[in-house]
């Protein structure tokens, strides 16, 4: 059965990116463009990962983690967060909301692919 | 369909970012310290940084991070955002611009001018360089490792499978696991979500304690991991001392991609005749769809009518995707002023407000792109010559106003700049003209024909002329661009007051809903963003004749024009008939029809150039059975029924 993974991001390029590495995997893909609209389609469907980006207008990736680990149904679910090298101290904070991993920006498909089955199996 | 380009979508994103970016700073200099700006200024530069980086803009993404640390250090509260930053940030982001459109002809010093800008301000702020330690070294291979790992209590909460874990261990080489169960609670203290055991794991494979940490990589803070090595290998040195602090790099391996040097992929530019072309063939297979609707409709064939249905869905949706492509709000192209008026103020030391109104206008994408020009010099012209400086403005606001706005006025969309500057000064026209044998001495014009003359070519009454405006190149080509879109330029002014210059440009969308009606045996298209209303005519007012051509209509008196006489038709017999009132502009007539058929959606067949000066038709359109319907040009039919009007009562 294949998994699926919703990817929260507000940049379109990135998104795109995510979701075509992921669906090219077998993965199936749900995308949000915003915390807002992660949070609402984490709550309309339960995935098997999330994939956010931290910095995003009306909810950002903090916001999104710590509300999704308040919903019963996303203890356990893996969450990875998108972060660049110079957000230092922020893995601390989105770990402390919750986050499971991160993958760095910028990254490579094979990179990405290699985080989400290490964390997804 | 092939899968969309990343790269390109991020060339797009990235225009639509700069946008961002510029509108945020724009409005930053009136909103100093407004967090919300601040925010989506930044917000607008990580994304540029972070998906460029991602997509091989490497150069964009290298100077954007030094932007951005500037404006995180705003964010933070540590710098403030000054007029100066503000103008740095809009240069940077002229910059990243070129970077990203014209990359060959980026300016390296005047990158390195801004940088040099930008380091200035933060001094000694957080500016450090994006490039982090070298991985540290793995140090030696052991034979073996004996690994003992306790989780985090709330790890598997937090989304880590143990067990994937322990499966990347097994991967690197032979192991032995051993759980340790020492530490489970009793049953009725246990939280099934909570993380009891602790694992041994003999790893019997060769490999370096940074490959054994790694696996831990997204937890190793929160962990308890002792590694101890296995076999008669030599310790290596680093086996007994403490882990060094972990810098968890989520690159095992970085081979390089192709999509790192991806191509600059360019975006599909269509020509216009193109899109007119494929909406030409939309109209026409919406025709064919509504004919096969007919004929579906007639039959009993289930299938034929099943079929019929899904192509009705399909090219309606064809045709909303068409025009979708085709539509967009003018305030995409009003956004874009706001820097030359800002730019413009600065070099003409003028103060100038600027409002716009109507931004979400829908235009024809072709028609906006080819507004673009005229409108950059009906602006300049508005702030060179119109508006006053500050100290010249006499009683006014020392800030002059300039608005821009665009609205829907029945089948014509009006964008005006308007200016509450000096106004134009009619005798200089005049004079001017003369001068250049525009007009006689004595030849008399009303003051909308003296204006119109500042659109001929070569006209300039400026004393002075700067570099901006004043040398009589623009005005002409402004009003040669607006015929061509089939358009009109009205201008009004009053001394002292201000200048309105409005460009009536038409619906050139090749499909607008109109209103079907019948005339005697003719069919006619109304545009229905020119109805009002429909009414009844009462008998009297048909009864009166030709001498009776108004209508009470709450009130008011409309004039209207029976379209039987207008067009030559024999009336109709039929008594009822239905009045549907029209405004163009300001005033209203009501056209009496035989009979409303009601809302049709046309799609524009432009008549011949041999019909070209049939003022009353702006074209035709073909009907589901076939035959062709006129379509009536409004604003003459408005102006003809006026005016007959006022030929009657002058006769009366």
């Amino acid at each position: 059965m294949s998994k699926t993974i919703l990817t929260v991001d507000d940049s379109a390029s990135l998104r795109q990116m995510v979701r075509m590495t992921l669906t090219g995997a077998g993965y199936g893909v749900v995308e949000a463009e915003d915390g807002v609209d992660g949070l609402a389609k984490a709550n309309a469907r339960t995935v098997d990962m999330v994939v956010t980006d931290l910095n995003m207008p009306r909810m950002n990736g903090l916001g999104l983690i710590t509300e999704l680990r308040k919903l019963p149904a996303y203890r356990g679910v893996p969450i990875l967060f998108l972060t660049t090298e110079s957000d230092a101290g922020i893995k601390a904070q989105a770990k402390a909301a919750g986050a499971t991993g991160w993958i760095t920006k910028p990254f490579q498909q094979e990179q990405l692919l290699t985080v989400v089955r290490k964390v997804l199996g | 369909m092939a899968a969309p380009d990343p790269v390109e979508t991020f060339r797009h994103e990235s225009q639509e970012l700069l946008e961002q970016l510029e509108q945020a700073l724009l409005d930053l200099e009136h909103r100093q310290g407004d967090m919300e700006l601040i925010d989506s200024a930044f917000r607008a530069l990580h994304t540029i940084k972070g998906s460029g980086a991602m997509f091989g803009f490497d150069a964009v993404a290298a100077f954007t991070h030094h932007v951005e640390n500037a404006f995180d250090e705003v964010r933070k509260g540590k710098l403030v955002a000054s007029s100066e930053l503000v103008a740095l940030a809009l240069a940077a982001k002229d910059q990243l611009r070129i970077l990203l459109e014209r990359p060959a002809e980026a300016d390296a010093a005047a990158q390195a001018a801004i940088l040099a800008g930008f380091h200035a301000i933060v001094q000694g702020g957080a500016a450090a360089p994006a490039n982090v330690i070298a991985p540290a070294a793995d140090g030696a291979a052991a034979q073996g490792w004996r690994i003992s790992i306790r989780l985090a209590r709330n790890a598997m909460a937090m989304g880590t499978n143990p067990l994937l874990l322990l499966d990347e261990l097994r991967a690197l080489g032979p192991a032995r696991v051993t759980a340790l169960a020492d530490d489970v609670p009793p049953l009725e203290e246990l939280d099934p979500t909570d993380c009891h055991i602790a694992w041994q794991v003999e790893l019997g494979a060769p490999c370096t304690r940074a490959a054994v940490e790694e696996v831990f990589m997204f937890v190793i803070d929160e962990m308890t991991l002792e590694l101890t090595p296995l076999g008669a290998a030599a310790p290596p040195p680093e086996a007994t001392a403490t882990a060094p602090p972990p810098t968890p790099a989520a690159t095992p391996t970085a081979p390089t991609q192709a999509t790192k040097s991806a191509p600059p992929g360019d975006s599909v530019r269509v020509p216009a005749g193109k899109l007119d072309e494929l909406m030409d063939r939309v109209g026409e297979l919406v025709i064919a769809q509504s004919r096969l609707r007919q004929v579906a409709g007639a039959s009993h064939d289930v299938q034929l009518r099943a079929v019929a249905e899904e192509i009705e869905r399909l090219s309606l949706e064809l045709r909303d995707t068409t025009m979708g492509i085709r539509t967009v709000p003018i305030g995409q192209l009003f956004g874009r002023f706001r820097r030359l008026v800002h730019d413009l103020c600065r070099d003409l030391g003028k103060e100038v407000e600027l409002v716009m109104q109507g931004e979400e206008t829908e235009l024809d994408k072709t028609v906006i792109e080819r507004l673009n020009d005229p409108l950059v010099h009906l602006i300049r012209n508005a702030l060179d010559h119109g508006l006053e400086r500050p100290e010249e403005r006499g009683e006014k606001p020392r800030r002059g106003r300039l608005l821009l706005s665009a609205r829907h006025a029945g089948a014509q969309v009006r964008v005006s700049i308007r200016e509450d500057g000096r106004g134009l000064d009619r005798a200089r026209i005049r004079a001017r003209a003369e001068e250049r044998g525009l007009v006689a001495p004595e030849q008399v014009l009303t003051d909308q024909e003296v204006f119109q003359l500042i659109f001929e070519p070569g006209f300039s009454t400026a004393a002075t002329v700067t570099n901006l405006s004043g040398r009589g190149v623009g005005m002409d080509v402004v009003k040669r661009t607006i015929e061509a879109l089939r358009g009109s330029i009205e201008v009004s002014s009053t001394p002292g007051a201000g200048t309105d210059v409005t460009l009536c440009l038409p619906l050139t969308l090749a499909i607008i809903d109109g209103l079907l009606v019948r005339v005697g045996e003719g069919r006619y298209v109304i545009p229905l963003t020119a109805v009002e209303e429909c009414v009844e005519l009462d008998a009297d007012a048909e009864a009166g004749g030709a001498r009776c051509n108004f209508l009470n209509l709450r009130g008011s008196l409309i004039p209207f024009l029976r379209l039987n006489e207008v067009f030559g038709t024999p009336r109709d017999p039929e008594k009822l008939k239905k009045a549907v009132i029209v405004s163009a502009g300001d005033q209203r007539v009501g056209l009496v029809v035989d009979q409303v058929i009601g809302d049709h959606q046309t799609v524009i067949k432009s008549l011949s150039k041999l019909h070209a000066d049939v003022e009353m038709f702006s074209g035709a359109t073909i009907l589901g059975d076939g035959s062709v319907a006129l379509i009536l040009d409004i604003a003459p039919l408005v102006a003809f029924g006026q005016a007959h009007e006022e030929r009657l009562m002058t006769a009366a």
